[in-house]
């Protein structure tokens, strides 16, 4: 029973075979429970483990999946029930999924079969950035070394559970991230994200039930199964449970990404895993989990990384992986560079993003140019305003992409004064 | 019933609608884009937003699309906090960005649904800098138009094209903010139902190209309310003038018929009111065979005289004439010299759909096909015969989704998740032809059948019904009795046939078939779609003398009402025709009977004359005429009672204008006369005053304008002479006045000339007009069906044809087409090129015996013309069948023998495929 | 007596579709019996393609969109929406330059500037020999070790403006 049950396997050198995997105790829970266990207590362990999802949402999984109509229900219908794992991995600043799928790939397939099982799924996919090539070689290898250990496929471990599991490999495109934007890509359609509800629970792909996880949330799988949920709730080292990939890039000493107890506060994995800041550079602000979410500033250094206390100082735990501001970067340019990138992958759907993310975009590329007007910064905080909030918009998308604006306004109003007041960028003469 | 808060106030809302539908339905101005009451939502626009609190405590509240919301009792809303019309106001700033404000040159300008929003959120300032993004256009084809730069991405265009019109060749391409709706390259859009991209889109991307030729703002267009004259399904249409050209036509909602659509026959085929082809005065045959021009006096005056000195005067009507023109002409030749119009054929099918239609048969309206959960057409070509049918027969087979979509606790109107849940699940639909069906892709069987084993296979099934399964089930081929399972086992079976194929058979096969199911299953229905937009109406006038039977009799004179007899009968029988010793033809557009005529009356076309039609479904309905005909042009109605009268001295326009100002209420409008003594005549059509109110009807004591109102500044028409307009015309004929003065917000439905309401410019300005979102006419539903009845008809016999007897020899089948086989429609110069090359199709067994391969041509010499078709091998056409398109140019074929049919040696295709399907007689004198 | 139709019985000579391998054409197919229906397979098919002849011209996508029984607007709908589908030529192996945020914070800008001017072309522009072909591209999941970018299927990260130059030499 590894502290860091995600990671244990991982030794930054060698990917680990099947041998090495069940060498370790991999697929044990498979075998114990798939075709022993009733799937409805397998949900049971599963909400009792208090797993959150690690795609970025945080939504509790055990929750999710309970509601996958049972089969043989009304709004069951008939026909296939599909796992997804969702291993798109675009957003920016994120890189904890890649390691897992590079080194230790069985251990998402266990996490699938084992979820597959719990909600009566018979086809999954494992839909993967097309830029992952060295991930998905290690995934189709190790896809076929389960298949051939009865792990996949018919009859699983000779139960009459039956599951075929596929590599998809995306062709661009971050929104199909977005799960139901991703079931879309899956189905060869254009990735547009559906409404919800109905959620993917009740019609998802090819309007069939379907779950889609993270790729670390189904990794958490095997070992909640193996060791229980009270053992993955004690991980935590507070509400939250069980340990979680977080990662710091930017200009701090070792920039990297580490299996740590949900909890761990931020201060501790900047300064003892990462190392601090690096030589020469202080810390400005950062984003504690991807790209979108709402900037956090050094008096923030001490909030445990659980999903509320984050909430509470006005940001989201997101993927966990952090990107430090240091002082020499321009916190403008920083979010104009966040703010491009979310104008182009919007899918051109709705309205206020399609628009709004490309009229923002336009004001802070002036802004940087040194063409800002102070009506700018009202008109920034308008839009804002009408992109930000869930339920303005279709997706999730838009209200993400605004939060690095929308907090950037609030903690560095000076910085966008003085890009206005000096008609241009004050960081560009000196510093980088 | 469900109640919303809205605002603090209560309002009534329907469960299984949603917000958007609920405000719109109490009349709320709510703005909305990518919503449409036939399309359901999709929330992509954002335009509907408002806030929705969670309780009573709740005084913050969450922005949400109304669209998107389903009515919950006690839901609280509100439209006008401010966070929510500031919502809505950013949603039109941040639309308006790369909008190329180009409204004084679009053709949208005036009855644009974005400056209706626009104004209604109240942006006004740009507050924008960056540059715009711009688009190449496309070539779309004769009917659309297409400037991408005002789009505002609603995917409304796509949602009609490709979900609802079943079309692929438009789409959505790109994304973020550079999406472009077009096809893959320029092109013509091939949908028959692309038109209706000129009123789905919101701005003026796709626009009329036929409005365009004869650009008119909104507010300058005189119109009123017509019917369209393309087919017999009757939808209603608003048609458009100015300067004496017809303008544009658009959809004019009715609930039971064609909802908020057309198709491109109707749309666009009206253009035949500007054609060159047009008869524009009277005119007599001289020696050479030209026309010398007549006065009409003179020209009434020989008619006269024809009939006074003749034997026989004969009178041959037209099931594309309205009521009132027949009436006339059989006042004037005596009931016993009168004929309908239609060959003996075409009657005795009208008269099977006529006495289906007065039984206790269920006859569906086409708005409750869309009700039917399986469907079996038998020999019709909905999409080319009668396309609207076709369109509701596309929503119809969505019934399964839609029970699916019930069992997942989804709203029928969360489109897009209707869809992701349903996928390619569709309602059995299957389709019995002899050649590919347009409706084929969505069909869940496609028979491929010659018109006999049509009528032996529905003879089968009705027998397996009738026997039950245990009797002659042997007998029964395994695709009857799984036909018979799937419409006895159906909540409600419906089968569809009509007079597409010509074959009296099918029809009456198709009548024992329901007869048969609807003894199993008493929810079965049938729905005959007949031939022209008076078929029915001529049926029920007077059905007993065909043109054959009454052209035997050897007339002296006859008389012909808009009929061309040739396309109707062939040219053997149009030799008789020119026997006659004295031919008076009424048409409006030139064709071969008009060219043999001795006396040649201008008649005046749908849009300039009064009259009554009969659709397929027994429904009278009342056209009203546009504008008035210009020159000696008159209403045929008029033509011929006024031959009737004493009096030599007028002229319809004259008659019009001579009138005294105010219309006094002893004034009799001559078409109120005849239709007097159609309804005392005629004990079916006693009701059909009841479809328009008549001449007299006054709305707050005036006339109903055919113009918008004054406050709209309508452009001087001649003001380069004088601002001060002349004094308008009187209409004396109908309730309508040329004039914008009057009140036309209450006009009863058959009277409304246009849709406007304040705020509303566009043609989205319906709901206002309509009980609730997609409901009943605030006035009423226009229009009266006039049959029904409850006993059953007796099954027909039809000798039983055995497998034996089906012939094994090549035969013609003529197809309808949309463009070109209705030879009204087809003078509309903007029709020509969307018009087939004829050709001949038929699958490689076949093409074998006749000894020809794909891409040959064949040739056959008529006494007065030579056919030739390129040969198109299709293994979907049914074994023997040589299906051709029905065109002007094939006129004939069907009295040839196949084998008459010659190769041509080195054929090259049609010489000139683009064609005009123009008939110009010599009337150069 | 009775023919059940399907679209595949009607007489096609399409020229478009032999415009495709056998090799392309069992691969598409083996993707389409793993789906429900033929149209699901439109972005493998695309991607198939694009992988034998490096992008999809538009002949090609009429070929897959006839092999998909698909209309050239529904799959050309597709094929523009992603980024990956390369809808004009490009050089023989593609540099997608990561310009997100972490690469961008550890002077990405900069070293991009070094890669367009070794190559000697902008973003979207392929070089004169026909090479390689630049392209932006969403965080390459290689923040620790930012600024990255992939050259062809290979990744290359903790780029400087020096290292560039080496790998693009
Ligand atoms: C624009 C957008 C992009 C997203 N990208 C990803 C992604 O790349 N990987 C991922 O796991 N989740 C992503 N998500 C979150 C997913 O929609 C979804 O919530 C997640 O896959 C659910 O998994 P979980 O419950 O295991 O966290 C994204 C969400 C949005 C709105
Ligand atoms: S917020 Fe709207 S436009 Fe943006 S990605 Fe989501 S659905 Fe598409
Ligand atoms: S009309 Fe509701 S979002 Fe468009």
């Amino acid at each position: 029973m590894s502290d860091l049950p995600l990671t244990k396997n991982i030794n930054g050198k060698t990917p680990t075979d099947l041998t090495q995997y069940e060498a370790t105790g991999g697929y044990v829970a498979t075998r114990q429970a798939v075709g022993a266990m009733d799937p409805d207590a397998l949900l049971e362990i599963i909400k009792d483990s208090n797993l959150r999802g690690r795609g970025g949402a945080g939504f509790p999984t055990g929750m999710k999946w309970s509601f996958v109509p049972k089969p043989g229900s009304r709004a069951a219908g008939e026909g296939h029930r599909y796992l997804v794992a969702n291993a798109d991995e675009m957003e920016p600043g994120t890189f904890k999924d890649r390691l897992l799928m590079e080194q230790d790939p069985h251990q998402l397939i266990e996490g699938m079969i084992l979820a597959a099982y719990t909600i009566s799924a018979d086809i999954g996919y494992i839909f993967i950035r097309h830029e992952y090539h060295v991930a998905i070689a290690r995934l189709r290898e190790a896809l076929a070394a389960a298949e051939a250990s009865n792990y996949l496929g018919a009859h699983i471990c000779g139960s009459d559970f039956s599951f075929r599991l596929h590599v998809h490999v995306s062709a661009g495109r971050y929104i199909c991230g977005e799960e139901t934007a991703l079931l879309n890509a899956l189905e060869g359609k254009r990735a547009i994200p559906r409404a919800k509800p109905p959620f993917p629970q009740v019609s998802g792909l090819w309007g069939r039930p379907t779950i889609v996880n993270n790729v670390e949330t189904l990794c958490n799988i095997p070992h909640i199964v193996a060791h229980g949920a009270d053992w993955f709730r004690s991980l935590g080292r507070g509400k939250d449970s069980g340990t979680k990939l977080f990662g710091a890039s930017g200009r701090v000493a070792r920039p990297g990404c580490w299996e740590l107890p949900m909890g761990t506060p931020i201060r501790e994995i900047l300064e003892e895993q990462a190392g601090g800041m690096a030589a020469g550079y202080q810390l400005k602000g950062f984003l504690p989990g991807g790209a979108s979410t709402d900037f956090l500033l050094p008096e923030h250094l001490d909030l445990p990384m659980d999903y509320e206390p984050v909430m509470q100082a006005g940001s989201r735990m997101g993927t966990g992986t952090m990107i430090i501001l240091d002082d020499r970067s321009c916190p403008l340019g920083m979010i104009a560079n966040l703010e491009k990138f979310f104008a182009r992958e919007s899918c051109g759907f709705c309205t206020p993003c399609r628009e709004g993310l490309a009229w923002v975009q336009q004001i802070l590329d002036s802004m940087e140019a040194g063409a800002g007007r102070p009506e700018d910064l009202r008109l920034l905080e308008d839009q804002a305003e009408f992109i930000g909030a869930i339920g303005n918009t279709h997706c999730a998308h838009a209200p993400g992409a605004i939060e690095p604006l929308a907090s950037g306004l609030k903690y560095f109003a000076d910085d966008f004064k003085a890009h206005i007041d000096g008609k241009g960028c004050p960081y560009k003469q000196g510093a980088n | 019933m469900p109640v919303l808060i809205v605002d603090g106030k209560e309002l009534p809302g329907k469960a299984g609608t949603n917000v958007l539908e609920a405000l719109l339905s109490a009349g709320v101005d709510m703005p909305y884009f990518c919503w449409h009451p036939a399309m359901g939502s999709v929330g992509a626009c954002r335009q509907c937003a408002l806030l929705q609190y969670a309780n009573d405590e709740d005084s913050h509240g969450k922005i949400v699309m109304s669209c998107m919301t389903p009515v919950t009792d006690g839901a609280r809303f509100s439209v006008s906090a401010d966070r929510a019309s500031g919502f809505r106001r950013a949603v039109i700033e941040n639309l308006m960005l790369n909008h190329p404000h180009d409204c004084p040159v679009c053709e949208e300008g005036g009855e644009c649904h974005l400056q209706d929003m626009t104004v209604m959120v109240g942006h006004r300032d740009r507050r924008y800098q960056g540059r715009k993004t711009t688009f190449k256009n496309q070539y779309l084809g004769p009917f659309i138009g297409h400037e991408m730069n005002r789009c505002i991405t609603c995917y409304r265009c796509v949602r009609f094209y490709q979900d609802y019109a079943g079309g692929n060749d438009l789409n959505a391409f790109g994304s973020r903010d550079r999406i472009f709706f077009g096809r893959a390259e320029s092109g013509v859009l091939e949908n028959e139902f692309a038109g209706n991209l000129v009123e789905v889109c919101p701005t003026g991307v796709f626009t009329d190209k036929t409005l365009a030729k004869n650009y008119t703002r909104k507010w300058d267009l005189q119109s009123s309310p017509t019917i369209c004259q393309g087919c017999s399904i009757g939808c209603n249409t608003y048609t458009s003038e100015r300067y004496g050209q017809l303008c544009r036509v658009h959809n004019r909602y009715h609930q039971d018929i064609n909802g908020y659509f057309l198709c491109d026959r109707g749309r666009f085929g009206a253009q035949h009111v500007n054609s060159p082809a047009r008869i524009p005065q009277p005119g007599i045959r001289n020696e050479e065979g030209k026309y010398d021009p007549l006065s009409l006096d003179d020209a009434k005056a020989k008619v006269r005289d024809f009939i006074q000195h003749s034997s026989r005067t004969i009178g041959i009507g037209s099931p594309r004439a309205s009521l009132e023109a027949n009436q006339a002409l059989r006042q004037l030749v005596g009931a016993g010299n009168y004929s309908n119009g239609m060959s003996r054929n075409e009657q005795v099918m009208h008269q099977i759909i006529l006495d289906v239609l007065a039984s206790g048969m269920k006859t569906p309206t086409l708005a409750e096909v869309a009700e039917f959960d399986a469907i079996l057409v038998l020999g019709e070509d909905a999409t080319n015969h009668a396309p609207l049918l076709a369109l509701s027969i596309r929503q119809a087979v969505r019934n399964r989704s839609k029970e699916m979509a019930g069992d997942t606790d989804i709203a029928e109107w969360h489109d897009a998740a209707v869809r992701e849940l349903a996928q390619d699940a569709l309602s059995p639909l299957v389709i019995a032809t002899p050649m590919p069906d347009r409706l084929d892709d969505v069909a869940s069987q496609s028979l491929r059948l010659a018109p006999e084993e049509i009528v032996a296979l529905s003879t089968e099934v009705s027998m397996y019904l009738s026997a039950g399964s245990e009797s002659t089930a042997s007998q029964a081929s395994s695709v009857a009795q799984g036909l018979a399972e799937l419409l006895r086992d159906a909540r409600r079976p419906l089968i569809v046939s009509g007079t597409s194929l010509g074959d009296i058979n099918i029809m009456r096969a198709t009548v024992n078939l329901s007869l048969a199911l609807q003894a199993v299953n008493p929810e079965a229905g049938i729905l005959l779609a007949a031939d022209e937009c008076n078929s029915v109406g001529m049926a029920m006038l007077d059905n007993r003398l065909s043109v054959e039977e009454l052209v035997d009799r050897t007339p002296e004179t006859m008389i012909v009402l808009e009929n061309d007899l040739e396309s109707r009968l062939g040219a053997e029988f149009a030799k008789k025709m020119s026997a006659v010793r004295h031919l008076v033809v009424l048409d409006y557009l030139d064709n071969a009977t008009v060219s043999v005529a001795n006396i040649l009356l201008p008649a005046a076309s749908f849009a300039e004359a009064e009259g009554t039609f009969i659709n397929f479904e027994g429904r009278a309905q009342r056209n009203l005429a546009v504008f008035l005909p210009q020159g000696s042009i008159a209403p045929s109605y008029y033509l011929l009672s006024t031959l009737n009268d004493d009096c030599l001295n007028d002229s319809f326009n004259d008659s019009l204008n001579n009138s005294t100002e105010s219309v006094s209420s002893s004034h009799q409008a001559r078409v109120q006369t005849i239709i007097e003594s159609i309804r005392d005549e005629f004990s079916p059509l006693k009701r059909i005053d009841e479809c328009a109110p008549d001449a007299d009807f006054l709305v707050l004591g005036s006339k109903i304008p055919r113009m918008t109102h004054r406050a709209s500044g309508r452009t001087a028409m001649q003001a380069e002479v004088s601002v001060h307009e002349p004094k308008q015309p009187v209409d004396t004929e109908s309730a309508l006045a040329f004039t914008m003065e009057g009140n036309q917000q209450q006009a009863p439905a058959s009277l409304r000339s246009y849709v406007w309401s304040p705020g509303w410019n566009s043609n989205q300005s319906i709901y206002k007009f309509q009980t609730e979102v997609g409901g009943a006419d605030t006035m009423g539903n226009p229009g009266v069906r006039l049959l029904q009845g409850d006993a059953m008809p007796a099954p027909f016999t039809i000798a039983p044809t055995t497998a034996a007897q089906i012939s094994t020899g090549p035969r013609f089948v003529a197809q309808h087409h949309i463009f070109g086989s209705d030879p009204v429609s087809s003078q509309a110069q903007e029709l020509s090129t969307r018009i087939p090359t004829p050709y001949v199709r038929m699958n490689t067994e076949t093409a074998t015996t006749l000894g020809v391969s794909g891409g040959d041509g064949l040739a056959c010499q008529l006494p007065h013309k030579r056919i030739e078709l390129s040969v198109i091998l299709d293994d979907d056409v049914a074994a023997h069948c040589l299906v051709y398109p029905k065109l002007v140019q094939t006129i004939g074929l069907a009295d040839v023998a196949p084998g008459d049919l010659q190769r041509i040696a080195g054929w090259q295709g049609p010489k000139d495929p683009l064609k005009p399907n123009l008939i110009l007689t010599d009337r150069t004198g | 007596m009775s023919q059940t139709h399907s679209p595949t019985n009607t007489i096609v000579t399409d020229k478009f579709v032999t415009l495709l391998s056998d090799a392309e054409v069992s691969q598409i197919e083996a993707e389409i019996l793993l789906l429900p229906d033929r149209r699901s397979a439109a972005i493998d098919a695309l991607k198939i393609v694009q992988e034998h002849r490096g992008w999809v011209s538009d002949e090609s996508l009429v070929a897959v969109a006839t092999l998909l029984n698909m209309s050239s607007e529904e799959l050309d709908g597709i094929a523009t929406f992603y980024n990956l589908i390369y809808r004009k030529p490009v050089g023989e192996k593609v540099v997608l330059f990561c310009d997100s945020v972490s690469c961008w914070l550890m002077g990405g800008d900069d070293v991009c500037k070094r890669v367009q001017a070794t190559l000697g072309v902008a973003y979207g522009e392929t070089t004169a020999d026909g090479k390689y072909t630049l392209l932006p591209v969403t965080c390459l999941g290689d923040c620790d070790h930012a600024p990255a970018m992939m050259v062809g299927d290979e990744l290359h990260h903790d780029l400087t403006p020096e290292s560039v130059e080496e790998i693009l030499k």
